[in-house]
């Protein structure tokens, strides 16, 4: 796989790069400088690319899906090619897909994950954060991320579609491929032709399995539904499964990790939630307002002017939902965590026809994750290097932020 | 008068903010969209809730009329 080579950020306001290391290892004061200097960035890297960081100007865009389509949704270097599925339907339906296509496909999906359906996945979560933390518990230090966080998503979600818990270690190859490396799976050259050949024939087996033995669940749902009495295109059934399980798993394992790091290191914080459960849901829309994971992209439709500036067809717009939770013209105290904040309407789930078809379960995992650990270790702390210092927590690069890694020491 | 609270279905997108927060006057349909119970009455000592569904909803889909 070829790494993109970034060459230092010579000005944030003019040739930002979400893949820069100062970007992923703190984007918050970057965000914040741009907001009140230059509330729409630009660059020209990945061929063109534009940062608006208010909370208004990510929400129009967000609503505005005649002048920007959803086709890509992560930033790299290539726009969509013919290979891919054409808008609007795209590559990773509904995610990739844009009205009025975006409405059937989404629809289609909706009920899988509304509110009933995933609280009857809770009780296995549950048992799940349980059996995790028993494998830590003679431990007196802990990776918090690698130990715990990211495994909860990865076991619910392919629980969820029906595949084996044992390729775990696959999945987690292509979200990276998918997310990290800023590439799509789907270009013409060759070792990405052999991702997506790998990849299409990983689905094309749990496929298989699924028609010689139908069971309930998401991967039988996809293989029974219909769009206008039709079953869905096979290319449509392997781009859900695609969506599934790059949006449903680095998106909760960061969002689960950046709530224990946060834990971690707040003292105060920890004894509110010990002595108050019932901020606990208070508690959690913070977690997700401060640190939400995901930034968006669209693809620019048409040309438009938006915040006065001139953005071009095929031009890059990141969505970061986390800059615009961020906004003190939105939010009081913005920059603060208040893990009893009361009013909160924060857009960590994006906003409008794209809210996130995963967010009462990424909400019940977040929860169920941080409930269980914090039954388990009210009081644990960021473990100290060989200097005494604070031990290195390392953030995923890419439009998912979370921490890939937290050591944490524990108390025996 | 009654306090009264309502959805506007154009704009509800499923977040669930207003059923987690008070399950007493919202319900989620099969595809997780919200609701409001009762046509929308607000008893008395649910009207902190009412304001607090309102006030979380990221669309801006729920309105309270008194």
């Amino acid at each position: 796989m070829t790494v993109n080579h970034h060459p230092p950020v010579a000005d944030w306001a003019t040739d930002f790069d979400h893949l820069d290391p100062v970007w992923v290892n703190n984007p918050f004061p970057i965000w914040d400088h741009l907001r009140q200097t230059c509330p729409v960035a630009h660059s020209d890297r990945y061929g063109g690319t534009w940062l608006p960081t208010t909370h208004e100007l990510v929400s129009a865009i967000a609503y505005d899906t005649e002048n920007f389509t959803s086709r890509a949704v992560v930033v790299s270097e290539t726009r969509p090619g013919p290979m891919d599925l054409p808008a609007p339907i795209g590559v990773a339906p509904p995610i990739s897909s844009d009205p009025p296509f975006h409405a059937m496909a989404r629809r289609l999906l909706l009920p899988a994950f509304a509110p009933r359906k995933i609280d009857a996945l809770e009780p296995f979560t549950r048992q799940l954060c349980n059996e995790l933390l028993d494998q830590i518990a003679s431990k007196s230090t802990a990776d918090a991320a690698v130990d715990y966080a990211q495994h909860i998503p990865l076991r619910v979600i392919a629980k969820m579609l029906g595949f084996p818990a044992t390729d775990a270690d696959y999945f987690r190859h292509v979200i990276h491929l998918v997310l990290e490396e800023g590439v799509t799976l789907s270009e013409e050259d060759d070792e990405r032709l052999v991702e997506q050949q790998a990849l299409d024939a990983y689905f094309d087996r749990q496929i298989d399995d699924h028609v010689a033995n139908p069971r309930d669940d998401l991967t039988s749902f996809l293989l029974e539904a219909e769009l206008d009495g039709n079953k869905l295109m096979r290319e449509h059934v392997r781009g859900t499964m695609l969506l599934i399980l790059v949006a449903g798993i680095d998106t909760t394992w960061s969002a689960i990790g950046s709530s224990l790091w946060h834990l971690a290191r707040h003292p105060e914080d920890r004894k509110r939630l010990a002595h108050e459960p019932e901020l606990m849901p208070f508690a959690i829309e913070e977690m997700l307002r401060a640190y939400a994971p995901v930034t968006m992209a669209r693809l620019v439709a048409k040309d438009v002017e938006i915040g006065g500036c001139p953005m071009k067809e095929g031009d890059w717009v990141l969505l970061p939902f986390p800059a615009a939770n961020r906004d003190p013209k939105f939010f009081d105290r913005a920059d603060e965590v208040v893990i009893d904040r009361e009013e909160n309407r924060h857009s960590a789930f994006g906003l409008g026809i794209h809210r996130c078809l995963g967010s009462n379960l990424a909400r019940m995992e977040l929860r169920v994750a941080v409930e269980e650990w914090m039954k388990r270790y009210p009081d644990f702390e960021i473990a100290e290097n060989s200097t005494g210092e604070e031990a290195t927590v390392t953030w995923a690069a890419g439009q998912v932020r979370g921490p890939r890694s937290i050591p944490v020491r524990l108390p025996v | 008068m009654l306090v009264r609270v309502h959805v506007d279905p154009d704009k509800c997108q499923g977040h669930n903010r207003c059923y987690a927060l008070a399950p007493e006057l919202f319900e989620v349909d099969d595809l997780g969209n919200a609701v409001e119970l009762n046509d929308g009455v607000v008893p008395g000592e649910l009207e902190h809730k009412a304001r607090l569904a309102v006030a979380n909803c990221p669309e801006y889909a729920i309105s309270i009329t008194e």
